[in-house]
Protein backbone atom coordinates (compact mmCIF):
# COMPACT_ATOMS: atom_id res chain seq x y z
CA UNK A 1 0.00 0.00 0.00
CA UNK A 2 1.37 3.53 -0.45
CA UNK A 3 1.46 5.41 2.47
CA UNK A 4 1.25 8.92 1.02
CA UNK A 5 -2.26 8.58 -0.34
CA UNK A 6 -3.41 5.16 0.94
CA UNK A 7 -3.78 3.56 -2.49
CA UNK A 8 -3.62 -0.20 -2.77
CA UNK A 9 -0.66 0.38 -5.61
CA UNK A 10 2.79 1.14 -4.00
CA UNK A 11 4.97 2.10 -7.28
CA UNK A 12 3.13 5.14 -8.46
CA UNK A 13 4.69 8.18 -8.04
CA UNK A 14 4.05 11.07 -6.09
CA UNK A 15 5.22 14.92 -6.30
CA UNK A 16 6.58 16.81 -3.49
CA UNK A 17 7.92 20.10 -2.39
CA UNK A 18 11.78 21.19 -2.08
CA UNK A 19 12.98 24.68 -1.34
CA UNK A 20 16.48 25.03 -2.81
CA UNK A 21 19.03 27.03 -1.01
CA UNK A 22 18.18 30.50 -3.24
CA UNK A 23 14.75 29.75 -0.89
CA UNK A 24 13.15 28.64 -4.76
CA UNK A 25 10.43 26.17 -4.52
CA UNK A 26 10.24 23.19 -6.51
CA UNK A 27 8.06 19.89 -6.54
CA UNK A 28 9.21 16.79 -7.99
CA UNK A 29 8.41 13.13 -8.41
CA UNK A 30 9.74 10.08 -7.75
CA UNK A 31 8.56 6.39 -7.53
CA UNK A 32 7.96 4.87 -3.90
CA UNK A 33 10.83 2.06 -4.42
CA UNK A 34 13.45 4.61 -4.52
CA UNK A 35 15.57 5.11 -1.43
CA UNK A 36 15.19 8.98 -0.95
CA UNK A 37 14.49 10.42 2.40
CA UNK A 38 12.90 13.96 2.56
CA UNK A 39 11.99 15.64 5.52
CA UNK A 40 10.46 19.26 6.41
CA UNK A 41 12.77 22.60 6.03
CA UNK A 42 13.40 24.95 8.50
CA UNK A 43 14.62 28.14 7.19
CA UNK A 44 17.42 29.91 8.80
CA UNK A 45 19.30 32.42 7.06
CA UNK A 46 21.89 33.14 9.57
CA UNK A 47 25.29 33.95 9.84
CA UNK A 48 27.15 30.80 11.32
CA UNK A 49 29.43 32.69 13.20
CA UNK A 50 26.59 35.12 14.66
CA UNK A 51 27.46 33.36 18.21
CA UNK A 52 30.87 35.29 17.86
CA UNK A 53 29.32 37.49 15.97
CA UNK A 54 27.32 38.85 19.10
CA UNK A 55 29.88 38.18 22.09
CA UNK A 56 31.75 40.57 19.65
CA UNK A 57 29.14 42.97 19.37
CA UNK A 58 28.74 42.83 22.88
CA UNK A 59 33.33 43.20 23.78
CA UNK A 60 32.66 46.33 21.71
CA UNK A 61 29.71 47.56 23.51
CA UNK A 62 31.46 47.16 27.12
CA UNK A 63 34.92 48.59 25.56
CA UNK A 64 32.72 52.02 23.92
CA UNK A 65 31.22 52.09 27.72
CA UNK A 66 34.47 52.34 29.06
CA UNK A 67 35.72 55.02 26.91
CA UNK A 68 38.42 52.22 25.65
CA UNK A 69 39.57 51.64 22.18
CA UNK A 70 40.62 48.07 20.73
CA UNK A 71 43.01 47.38 18.08
CA UNK A 72 43.57 43.88 16.33
CA UNK A 73 46.74 43.40 14.98
CA UNK A 74 47.05 40.48 12.69
CA UNK A 75 49.71 38.96 10.52
CA UNK A 76 51.89 36.27 9.48
CA UNK A 77 54.39 34.67 12.04
CA UNK A 78 57.33 36.61 12.16
CA UNK A 79 55.86 39.75 10.34
CA UNK A 80 57.20 42.15 13.45
CA UNK A 81 54.15 42.34 15.54
CA UNK A 82 55.33 42.29 18.83
CA UNK A 83 58.37 44.40 17.98
CA UNK A 84 55.77 46.82 16.60
CA UNK A 85 54.20 46.47 19.83
CA UNK A 86 57.41 46.86 22.15
CA UNK A 87 58.56 50.00 20.28
CA UNK A 88 55.00 51.23 20.94
CA UNK A 89 54.68 50.40 24.22
CA UNK A 90 58.04 52.19 25.00
CA UNK A 91 56.95 55.82 22.44
CA UNK A 92 53.22 55.88 23.54
CA UNK A 93 52.30 59.32 24.21
CA UNK A 94 51.29 60.93 27.69
CA UNK A 95 47.44 59.80 28.14
CA UNK A 96 47.47 56.88 26.54
CA UNK A 97 46.87 53.98 29.01
CA UNK A 98 47.32 50.47 27.69
CA UNK A 99 46.43 46.93 28.14
CA UNK A 100 47.82 44.17 25.74
CA UNK A 101 46.53 40.89 24.85
CA UNK A 102 48.77 38.25 23.41
CA UNK A 103 47.44 35.37 21.15
CA UNK A 104 49.90 32.13 20.52
CA UNK A 105 49.09 28.81 20.28
CA UNK A 106 51.71 27.84 23.08
CA UNK A 107 54.04 29.63 25.26
CA UNK A 108 53.92 33.42 27.16
CA UNK A 109 56.99 34.59 25.72
CA UNK A 110 55.75 37.47 23.70
CA UNK A 111 53.92 38.56 26.63
CA UNK A 112 57.28 38.57 28.61
CA UNK A 113 58.99 39.89 25.79
CA UNK A 114 56.39 42.87 26.50
CA UNK A 115 55.91 43.21 30.08
CA UNK A 116 59.84 43.94 29.66
CA UNK A 117 58.28 47.27 28.27
CA UNK A 118 56.69 47.97 31.79
CA UNK A 119 53.11 47.46 30.72
CA UNK A 120 49.89 45.19 31.57
CA UNK A 121 49.90 42.58 29.29
CA UNK A 122 48.70 39.11 29.00
CA UNK A 123 49.18 35.77 26.82
CA UNK A 124 46.16 34.03 26.10
CA UNK A 125 47.42 30.63 24.80
CA UNK A 126 44.91 29.45 21.82
CA UNK A 127 46.48 25.75 21.92
CA UNK A 128 44.12 23.82 19.04
CA UNK A 129 42.69 27.05 17.71
CA UNK A 130 44.57 29.37 15.13
CA UNK A 131 42.96 32.80 16.07
CA UNK A 132 41.37 34.91 18.63
CA UNK A 133 37.85 34.48 19.21
CA UNK A 134 35.32 36.71 20.47
CA UNK A 135 34.85 34.85 23.99
CA UNK A 136 38.88 34.82 24.43
CA UNK A 137 38.62 38.34 24.34
CA UNK A 138 35.32 38.50 26.29
CA UNK A 139 36.61 36.43 29.25
CA UNK A 140 39.15 39.20 29.68
CA UNK A 141 36.89 42.43 29.80
CA UNK A 142 36.70 43.46 33.33
CA UNK A 143 38.75 41.40 34.65
CA UNK A 144 42.35 41.91 32.97
CA UNK A 145 41.02 45.07 30.83
CA UNK A 146 39.68 47.68 33.29
CA UNK A 147 38.71 50.93 33.29
CA UNK A 148 42.38 51.95 34.16
CA UNK A 149 42.85 51.19 30.25
CA UNK A 150 41.47 53.82 26.96
CA UNK A 151 43.93 51.90 24.60
CA UNK A 152 43.31 47.68 23.97
CA UNK A 153 45.75 46.60 21.90
CA UNK A 154 45.45 42.39 20.54
CA UNK A 155 47.96 40.87 19.09
CA UNK A 156 46.26 37.80 17.14
CA UNK A 157 47.74 34.61 16.57
CA UNK A 158 50.45 34.57 13.43
CA UNK A 159 48.30 33.63 10.72
CA UNK A 160 46.73 35.04 7.71
CA UNK A 161 43.38 32.90 7.45
CA UNK A 162 41.89 32.73 10.13
CA UNK A 163 42.42 35.70 12.36
CA UNK A 164 40.15 37.60 9.26
CA UNK A 165 36.77 35.75 9.62
CA UNK A 166 36.88 36.58 13.48
CA UNK A 167 35.38 39.64 14.90
CA UNK A 168 36.53 40.62 18.59
CA UNK A 169 34.95 43.05 19.14
CA UNK A 170 38.11 45.86 18.24
CA UNK A 171 37.52 48.82 16.64
CA UNK A 172 40.52 49.33 14.39
CA UNK A 173 41.87 46.37 12.34
CA UNK A 174 45.59 46.41 11.47
CA UNK A 175 47.17 44.25 8.68
CA UNK A 176 50.57 44.00 9.76
CA UNK A 177 53.29 42.23 6.54
CA UNK A 178 56.84 42.42 6.35
CA UNK A 179 58.91 43.71 3.63
CA UNK A 180 60.49 40.45 3.92
CA UNK A 181 57.29 38.86 3.17
CA UNK A 182 57.05 39.99 -0.53
CA UNK A 183 54.87 42.18 -2.35
CA UNK A 184 52.14 39.52 -3.19
CA UNK A 185 50.85 38.78 0.35
CA UNK A 186 47.80 40.98 -0.25
CA UNK A 187 46.02 39.35 -2.90
CA UNK A 188 46.88 35.71 -1.95
CA UNK A 189 44.98 36.70 1.27
CA UNK A 190 42.49 39.09 0.49
CA UNK A 191 40.30 38.68 3.23
CA UNK A 192 42.42 39.87 5.86
CA UNK A 193 43.55 42.93 3.78
CA UNK A 194 40.85 43.92 2.19
CA UNK A 195 39.50 44.17 5.51
CA UNK A 196 42.05 45.94 7.39
CA UNK A 197 41.37 49.44 7.98
CA UNK A 198 45.72 50.62 8.25
CA UNK A 199 48.12 47.87 6.75
CA UNK A 200 51.56 48.67 8.84
CA UNK A 201 54.76 47.39 6.70
CA UNK A 202 57.23 46.18 8.64
CA UNK A 203 60.75 46.06 8.34
CA UNK A 204 61.66 48.92 6.02
CA UNK A 205 65.66 49.32 7.07
CA UNK A 206 65.75 45.86 5.24
CA UNK A 207 64.65 47.30 2.26
CA UNK A 208 68.18 47.86 0.81
CA UNK A 209 69.00 45.00 0.84
CA UNK A 210 65.68 43.16 -0.83
CA UNK A 211 64.19 43.84 -3.92
CA UNK A 212 61.39 45.02 -2.60
CA UNK A 213 59.35 47.18 -4.75
CA UNK A 214 56.85 49.75 -2.94
CA UNK A 215 55.05 50.67 -5.51
CA UNK A 216 54.13 46.97 -6.57
CA UNK A 217 53.29 46.38 -3.07
CA UNK A 218 50.75 48.86 -2.45
CA UNK A 219 49.37 48.07 -5.84
CA UNK A 220 48.92 44.56 -4.55
CA UNK A 221 47.35 46.32 -1.01
CA UNK A 222 44.43 48.35 -3.39
CA UNK A 223 44.16 45.37 -5.37
CA UNK A 224 43.13 42.60 -2.78
CA UNK A 225 39.83 45.62 -2.36
CA UNK A 226 41.83 47.07 0.69
CA UNK A 227 40.94 51.09 1.16
CA UNK A 228 43.43 51.04 4.20
CA UNK A 229 45.73 53.29 5.09
CA UNK A 230 49.25 52.52 4.53
CA UNK A 231 52.11 53.05 7.09
CA UNK A 232 55.88 51.99 6.66
CA UNK A 233 57.61 51.88 9.30
CA UNK A 234 60.74 49.90 11.35
CA UNK A 235 60.55 49.23 14.60
CA UNK A 236 64.04 48.96 14.85
CA UNK A 237 65.43 52.42 13.68
CA UNK A 238 62.30 53.94 14.63
CA UNK A 239 61.62 55.43 11.03
CA UNK A 240 58.37 55.67 10.78
CA UNK A 241 56.74 54.52 14.02
CA UNK A 242 56.10 58.69 14.60
CA UNK A 243 53.33 58.08 11.89
CA UNK A 244 52.11 55.01 13.35
CA UNK A 245 51.67 56.53 16.83
CA UNK A 246 49.75 59.36 15.12
CA UNK A 247 47.49 57.26 14.08
CA UNK A 248 46.20 55.25 16.83
CA UNK A 249 46.14 58.75 18.54
CA UNK A 250 43.79 60.11 15.58
CA UNK A 251 41.77 56.52 15.92
CA UNK A 252 41.14 57.03 19.86
CA UNK A 253 37.44 57.36 19.81
CA UNK A 254 37.09 58.72 22.85
CA UNK A 255 39.78 61.54 23.58
CA UNK B 1 42.72 25.98 8.95
CA UNK B 2 40.12 26.86 11.10
CA UNK B 3 37.42 25.10 9.03
CA UNK B 4 37.02 22.52 12.61
CA UNK B 5 35.60 26.10 14.63
CA UNK B 6 33.42 26.94 12.11
CA UNK B 7 31.81 23.24 11.56
CA UNK B 8 31.71 23.57 15.13
CA UNK B 9 30.20 26.71 15.10
CA UNK B 10 27.28 25.39 12.36
CA UNK B 11 26.59 22.43 13.85
CA UNK B 12 26.64 24.08 17.59
CA UNK B 13 23.83 26.55 15.77
CA UNK B 14 21.73 23.72 14.32
CA UNK B 15 21.72 21.56 17.73
CA UNK B 16 19.88 24.62 18.78
CA UNK B 17 17.08 24.95 16.45
CA UNK B 18 16.67 21.47 16.50
CA UNK B 19 16.13 21.76 20.08
CA UNK B 20 13.87 24.28 19.35
CA UNK B 21 11.69 22.87 17.00
CA UNK B 22 11.47 19.63 18.42
CA UNK B 23 12.57 17.43 15.71
CA UNK B 24 14.15 14.33 16.27
CA UNK B 25 17.06 14.52 13.70
CA UNK B 26 18.71 16.49 10.69
CA UNK B 27 18.61 14.74 7.42
CA UNK B 28 20.00 17.72 5.76
CA UNK B 29 22.26 21.02 6.06
CA UNK B 30 22.42 23.95 3.55
CA UNK B 31 24.90 26.74 3.43
CA UNK B 32 26.01 29.28 1.56
CA UNK B 33 29.45 30.63 1.61
CA UNK B 34 30.69 33.81 0.13
CA UNK B 35 34.00 34.44 -2.49
CA UNK B 36 35.75 36.33 0.68
CA UNK B 37 33.94 34.54 3.59
CA UNK B 38 37.34 32.35 4.09
CA UNK B 39 35.61 29.77 4.54
CA UNK B 40 36.99 26.47 2.12
CA UNK B 41 34.61 24.44 1.11
CA UNK B 42 36.81 21.07 0.81
CA UNK B 43 37.95 21.55 4.61
CA UNK B 44 34.29 22.73 5.86
CA UNK B 45 33.28 19.66 3.91
CA UNK B 46 35.75 17.13 6.06
CA UNK B 47 35.32 18.86 9.24
CA UNK B 48 31.39 18.67 8.90
CA UNK B 49 31.01 14.75 10.17
CA UNK B 50 33.59 14.97 12.60
CA UNK B 51 31.52 18.07 14.34
CA UNK B 52 28.43 16.63 13.38
CA UNK B 53 29.29 13.19 15.55
CA UNK B 54 27.03 12.22 18.55
CA UNK B 55 24.80 15.75 17.33
CA UNK B 56 21.07 15.23 16.20
CA UNK B 57 23.27 16.40 13.10
CA UNK B 58 25.07 12.89 12.55
CA UNK B 59 25.07 11.28 9.41
CA UNK B 60 23.43 14.89 7.48
CA UNK B 61 24.02 15.83 4.75
CA UNK B 62 25.70 19.00 4.12
CA UNK B 63 24.37 21.17 0.86
CA UNK B 64 27.51 23.84 0.17
CA UNK B 65 25.98 26.76 -2.35
CA UNK B 66 28.94 29.18 -3.15
CA UNK B 67 28.13 32.29 -4.02
CA UNK B 68 30.87 34.29 -6.52
CA UNK B 69 31.88 37.33 -6.03
CA UNK B 70 30.63 40.58 -7.52
CA UNK B 71 32.15 43.89 -8.04
CA UNK B 72 30.63 47.00 -9.74
CA UNK B 73 33.44 49.26 -11.24
CA UNK B 74 32.44 52.96 -10.06
CA UNK B 75 34.34 54.12 -12.77
CA UNK B 76 33.07 52.74 -16.04
CA UNK B 77 29.78 51.66 -13.96
CA UNK B 78 29.70 47.95 -15.71
CA UNK B 79 29.04 44.52 -13.17
CA UNK B 80 31.74 41.77 -13.45
CA UNK B 81 32.56 38.51 -11.16
CA UNK B 82 36.06 39.21 -10.57
CA UNK B 83 38.61 36.83 -8.92
CA UNK B 84 38.73 37.32 -5.60
CA UNK B 85 42.73 37.90 -5.09
CA UNK B 86 42.76 39.98 -8.40
CA UNK B 87 40.32 42.68 -7.30
CA UNK B 88 40.08 45.12 -10.73
CA UNK B 89 37.37 45.78 -13.15
CA UNK B 90 38.40 43.89 -16.23
CA UNK B 91 36.58 46.25 -18.42
CA UNK B 92 38.38 49.56 -17.86
CA UNK B 93 41.37 48.04 -15.35
CA UNK B 94 40.00 50.40 -12.50
CA UNK B 95 40.40 49.08 -8.40
CA UNK B 96 37.74 51.13 -7.61
CA UNK B 97 35.03 48.87 -7.36
CA UNK B 98 32.11 48.36 -5.19
CA UNK B 99 32.20 44.36 -3.69
CA UNK B 100 29.30 42.48 -3.18
CA UNK B 101 29.27 41.26 0.33
CA UNK B 102 31.05 38.35 -0.70
CA UNK B 103 31.64 37.82 3.08
CA UNK B 104 29.08 35.45 4.19
CA UNK B 105 29.15 32.03 5.93
CA UNK B 106 25.32 31.05 6.07
CA UNK B 107 23.40 28.55 7.78
CA UNK B 108 20.41 29.08 5.09
CA UNK B 109 17.86 26.01 6.37
CA UNK B 110 17.84 22.83 7.70
CA UNK B 111 16.11 19.42 6.45
CA UNK B 112 14.44 17.72 9.74
CA UNK B 113 12.27 14.64 10.63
Amino acid sequence: MCKDCGCGDANHAHGHRHVDTEGREYWHTHEHDQEHEHGRTIVVEKDVLSRNDAIARDNRQWLDARRITAFNLMSSPGAGKTALLEKTLAMLPHGLHPAVLVGDQETDLDARRLRAAGERVKQINTYSSCHLDAAMIARELGTFVDEHANLLLIENVGNLVCPASFDLGEHVRVAVLSVTEGEDKPVKYPVLFSSADAVVITKTDLIPHLDWNREQCHACIRKSGSRARIIELSARTGEGMDAWIRYLQAMMRHE
Amino acid sequence: MHEMSLAQALVDQAVELVRLDGCSRVLGVDVRIGALSGVMRDALEFCFPAAARGTALEGAELRVTEVPLKAMCRDCRIESRPKPFEIQCPHCGSMNLELSDAREFKLVSLEVE
